[in-house]
């Protein structure tokens, strides 16, 4: 790329301006904040992959081959937990966005520059009661605490854990509510809603859902724990209660959640393929407006959760035609990137190659929904291995990959260092074999009717529990080789330059790693994004 | 079954083959979308791969008409796939009239299911091929999920009310009968056998039985053990006779189906809906009668006829 020229570090960036624990706990730079967020997530990802990794090696043998049932149990709740809340959720707004919303809008740090620390000292917070409520004891329930199981009749620090979930939640909410203002009142001059990288309507619309989302399930938690603890009747029956209650709450956050998860990474792939395919992207109003659409069916659709709950015939007939409706802004979003690559200038670097698997992956997670949201089919594959490798698709082969894809697209310019391309290409190979292999097998089991959360099951499960165990253990590779090279290259990895894709977007105008204060001087904006066949490049 | 591979599970009942053939379409669909986007990927990075550093590709905002297009064509797949799952799923969701009724208990972690004649069973459910079954189902602690995958049926059993699903077996044979909704430490365990029997074949294993009293007649034996008679026979509290399922008139001028879920309602918190003209002096039995009684009570009020057959009567 521009290794034409030896490229030098800059002098004095935000890394190097300071040294000590101090200058980082107590930071209030928005590049320093993400930088403390991509440790801690990556600490979390690490314990709720070896949660996955145990279960999976226990489900060769169709009496299990590791764990005793209830340690099973915790490990499923506890894997569920941390990747939801403490990975997904927090993964590509707490790190990407936290380091990316300033500098696309041009912007010397978030409009909240205090709160932004404050934010990941709850999220901490949170993570240390869950890690607490883990070590004594655990957890069982798993990452659904349906009443009245965790009400009345779990075992363990199921309060611990609802508290750990309680408190980030409000670490969501003040991110959330930390992009909406800085994206609303400090954009460059010139950089108008519509010239707006697809980045930033992505988080925008995620930040959207945090905000008006996650009270819900704050409120929710509270009710479980004024029923454990003060025998409040909410929703337990032996207390005048109603358990679906809980979860028609649940959900109401819930499944927008998923939508917290999936959001950024589709703005992370538009960034990507415009990117490496040196194309404005095709359809740029009908991307952003799928993003908002998506977000805004996405609080209508919670009542797919509980086709088989007992909820009215009529209720499930509006919730199926609802979620069905999701479809087609996703699958617009899928036709936009394809046609992104038509005519363009393709290269096939590791980022490119993770947002392909992206698209891929997040193709055949939708597409499976499909049967999910159908009343007839959803009737058999609820609650079986078909939804977990539904989501799966969507949240590993979908969210994950997009992450992953920001990672190593944005990584030289939060580290100024570029990692080794070739090793990164194979590790996305091996992810997307390891994950297939994983996750397909899964769907025929649920066809067959191996029931999710199950520590032993029948024989006749097993030939495809091994299939998908075997693959764990080699996706379990493809993660540990973008961890080595990551490390190495902050060290040894050759000097990347303002600007080693070739890029447009305000971040990489600058200098990496970016000065303390993001910009020399305050950019102004002349030009749409993704202005890739423009002669001249933005005005800085 | 595809190279020792199992890829189907076994069809037998009468609901499973049109749910087959939707998710075979919904199959076919996926497959179709999912080649399309692999291959038009796989060709756009072959042919327009970059073969210089220096190339700047023509730029294009967007098309319209495509735009419409891959919306118009989702969103007929989306209505014609609603349209087709939401009429089938209707008319699963009905058992038909002549259906046995047959009672389910969950709880932690077992099954236990009461046949209309007293023969009682544990995770074991017999019964005849050809007729429809339907069962009514309640929980006793945590919520448990009734699902028999060779049927195609699945259905939440909930502490505190009734769900309910039927089917009818197409085939005799041994079946799998999971929990599949997590309910705590032994919920893999709580497992058991669907046996579908030729009818005569059941009707001897219903007779082989250790049977208990019917239903009904253990609900009469409630009826007396609790004095119900005092005022549910003298004029006090409503009479039972051609109760179930017809529609009772409130004392604030509403009106309420009879059904299981009123019944139950009705003996656990008889305050929650006055009947018309009767004062409300009957006491709560909440705690005091198990989900088992409250069920043959139930069954007991049924014996003693319903308003669909007073009407039949008339």
């Amino acid at each position: 790329m521009s290794q034409t020229a030896v490229e030098t570090s800059p002098g004095v960036n935000y890394l190097n301006v300071k040294y000590g624990v101090k200058s980082w706990l107590l930071t209030t730079d928005h590049k320093r904040i993400a930088l403390l967020y991509l440790a801690s997530i990556t600490f979390f990802f690490m314990v709720g992959g070896a949660a996955a990794g145990l279960m999976r090696l226990h489900l060769i043998e169709p009496q299990g081959a590791l764990l005793e049932p209830a340690t099973y149990n915790k490990m499923f709740s506890i894997h569920g937990i941390i990747m939801v809340f403490f990975f997904l959720i927090p993964s590509i707004p707490a790190v990407m966005g936290n380091f990316l919303v300033p500098m696309m809008v041009g912007a010397r740090d978030l409009a909240f520059p205090r709160l932004n620390l404050l934010s990941w000292y709850i999220y901490i917070a949170g993570g240390l009661f869950t890690l607490y409520a883990m070590i004594a004891g655990g957890v069982d329930t798993g990452w659904t605490f349906y009443t009245p199981l965790s009400t009345t009749y779990a075992n363990g620090n199921v309060m611990a854990a609802a508290l750990g979930v309680f408190i980030t939640g409000f670490s969501s909410i003040l991110t959330g509510l930390n992009f909406v203002v800085t994206i609303h009142k400090m954009r460059a001059p010139g950089l108008t809603w519509f010239r707006l990288p697809l980045f930033l309507w992505a988080i925008y619309a995620t930040s959207i859902i945090m905000i008006l989302g996650t009270p819900v399930l704050a409120i929710t938690l509270v009710l479980v724990a004024l029923e454990r603890l003060f025998h409040v009747g909410v929703f337990d029956p032996a207390l005048g209660g109603d358990p679906i209650l809980f979860q028609h709450l649940f959900w109401f956050y819930s499944h927008p959640a998923v939508y917290i998860m999936i959001l950024p990474s589709m703005g992370v792939v538009s960034e990507l393929v415009t990117c490496f395919s040196r194309k404005r992207v095709f359809g740029y109003s009908f991307i952003a407006f799928s993003s908002v659409a998506i977000a805004a069916i996405s609080f209508l659709v919670w009542g797919h959760h509980m086709f088989v709950s007992g909820q009215s015939v009529y209720a499930s007939l509006v919730f199926s035609a609802l979620s069905f409706a999701v479809a087609i802004p996703s699958a617009i979003k899928v036709f936009n990137w394809t046609a992104t690559l038509y005519r363009g200038s393709i290269s096939y670097q590791a980022p490119m190659l993770y947002a392909m698997g992206f698209i891929a992956l997040f193709t055949m997670g939708g597409l499976t929904g499909l049967f999910l949201a159908s009343l007839a089919t959803d009737i058999h594959l609820h609650d079986t291995y078909f939804i977990i490798a539904h989501f799966h698709y969507i949240m590993v082969g979908g969210a994950l990959m997009g992450y992953l894809g920001g990672l190593h697209f944005w990584w030289p310019k939060m580290t100024g260092r570029l990692y080794p391309d070739g090793w990164a290409r194979f590790a996305a190979l091996v992810i997307f074999i390891g994950f297939n292999l994983t996750f397909m097998p899964q769907f025929v089991l649920g066809y067959l009717g191996m029931p999710r959360r199950y520590a032993v099951y029948p024989e006749e499960f097993q030939v495809l529990n091994v299939m998908s165990s075997a693959g764990a253990s080699i996706l379990g590779v493809g993660y540990i080789i973008p961890l080595v090279y990551f490390i190495w290259s902050m060290r040894y990895g050759p000097v990347a330059g303002p600007n080693p894709w070739g890029a447009k977007g305000l971040e990489w105008q600058t200098s990496s790693p970016p000065p303390t204060e993001n910009f020399e001087q305050a950019p102004t904006v002349t030009e749409e994004a993704y202005a890739y066949g423009a002669k001249e490049a933005r005005v800085v | 079954m595809w190279f020792g591979f199992p890829l189907r599970p076994e069809q037998a009942s009468t609901i499973a083959e049109g749910i087959d053939n939707l998710y075979y379409s919904l199959t076919a669909i996926d497959l179709f979308f999912t080649a399309v986007i692999f291959l038009t990927i796989f060709y756009f990075m072959i042919r327009y791969r970059r073969r210089s550093q220096q190339e700047t590709p023509e730029q294009i905002e967007g098309s319209l008409p495509l735009e419409i297009l891959w919306s118009i064509v989702p969103l007929v797949l989306v209505v014609v796939t609603f349209v087709w799952s939401t009429s089938l799923f209707i008319r699963n969701a009905r058992p038909p009239e002549a259906a046995t009724e047959i009672f389910v208990i969950g709880k932690q972690w077992m099954w236990q299911l009461q046949h209309p004649e007293g023969v009682r069973e544990i995770n074991e459910l017999h019964v005849p091929v050809g007729r429809p079954i339907k069962l009514t189902m309640t929980s006793e602690d945590v919520i448990h999920d009734f699902f028999i995958p060779a049927f195609r049926v699945k259905k939440d059993v909930v502490p505190g009310k009734y769900t309910s699903l039927w089917f009818q077996a197409t085939k005799t044979g041994q079946y799998h009968l999971f929990c599949a909704q997590y309910c705590g430490v032994s919920h893999a365990l709580m497992r058991g056998e669907v046996i579908v029997m030729e009818p005569q074949d059941y009707e001897r294993w219903l007779s082989g039985s250790k049977k208990e009293n019917s239903m009904a007649a253990s609900g009469a034996r409630l009826y007396d053990q609790y004095a119900c008679i005092t005022c549910h026979g003298a004029g006090k509290g409503p009479a039972f006779n051609d109760l179930y399922m017809s529609k009772v008139r409130l004392q604030d001028g509403k009106t309420v189906l009879a059904d299981e879920e009123y019944l139950r309602e009705s003996i656990l918190f008889p305050s929650a809906k006055l009947v018309e003209g009767y004062p409300a002096i009957m006491p709560t039995f909440k705690g005091q009668l198990t989900e088992e009684q409250i069920l043959q009570f139930i069954a007991y009020i049924k014996s003693l006829g319903s308003a669909e057959r007073k009407a039949a009567h008339e």
